[in-house]
């Protein structure tokens, strides 16, 4: 058992093409953390330049948002599907 | 337009979101577009096979802004995984505004997606154009779209 990360369509490519990668981690932050450490493309997708995650991007655990939780410090345990949703959102001006 | 660059949906879709498009007026509409990607010789086959319609959430400026709440983008791939599918990209109308994504537009936008816009000028909807971000998220490229009159089984 360990945590699993549920990576969307527009990160696949700089993810091996995988739907999810599971990573033993106590934390939201490890998770993520060890999925960039294994697919190093996508931290630049997920994190600002200052290493905060992007505002359009939600991370959900357990179908609970982490904003709402303990941010990145989430804890995660066996089991648990972490699931990075792109913010969408736009308009004309 | 790149060459090679398209995404294909049936002429039913089309009408689809164009409607959606002229039924939410003078607000924006948006919504998942579901389909699946086929590489052959190194080509890809973008087609998109449903719409999701969903809700604007931008309830302070829906004239002028659209964004879709995260447990919407969420059941949105179950709904695509349900069918066998991927959600390929989103759509929205510009009310009012050429079928061009805005700088807004760019700011909030993923790579690898498809853009949809509809225009909508005084209620009517009109042009109908389709935008990729580019991966250094600096700009578009407009990607052809191809309407056929058959239906995909999905």
């Amino acid at each position: 058992m360990a945590v699993k990360v549920v990576i969307p369509t527009p990160l696949r490519a700089h993810a091996g093409g995988k739907t999810a990668a599971e990573f033993s981690a106590t934390t939201v932050q490890e998770a993520l953390n060890k999925l960039t450490a294994e697919f190093a493309e996508l931290r630049r997708h997920l994190y600002t330049n200052e290493g905060k995650l992007r505002s359009f991007v939600n991370v959900y655990v357990n179908g609970e948002d982490i904003r709402y939780l303990s941010q990145e410090n989430t804890p995660t345990q066996d089991g648990d599907t972490i699931n990075i949703i792109p913010s969408i959102a736009g308009g004309t001006q | 337009m790149k060459d090679g660059l398209k995404v294909r949906m049936s002429e039913r879709l089309a009408a689809a979101l164009r409607e959606h498009a002229m039924r939410t007026y003078p607000h924006e509409c948006c919504g998942a577009l579901l389909g699946r990607i086929v590489t052959e010789q190194g080509a890809e086959e973008r087609e998109i096979v449903a719409a999701l319609a969903l809700e604007n959430q931008r309830d302070d400026s829906p004239q002028n802004r659209f964004s879709v709440a995260p447990r919407d983008v969420i059941a949105a791939e179950r709904a695509a995984q349900a069918q066998g599918l991927e959600i390929v990209g989103w759509y929205h109308s510009h009310p009012d505004h050429p079928a061009k994504p805005s700088e807004y537009d760019r700011e909030h936008a993923w790579p690898w997606y498809s853009y949809v816009i509809v225009k909508v000028e005084q209620g009517e909807p009109g042009e109908m154009t389709s935008w990729r971000l580019k991966e250094d998220r600096k700009e578009y490229e407009e990607e052809r779209i191809e309407v056929h009159r058959s239906e995909v089984t999905k």
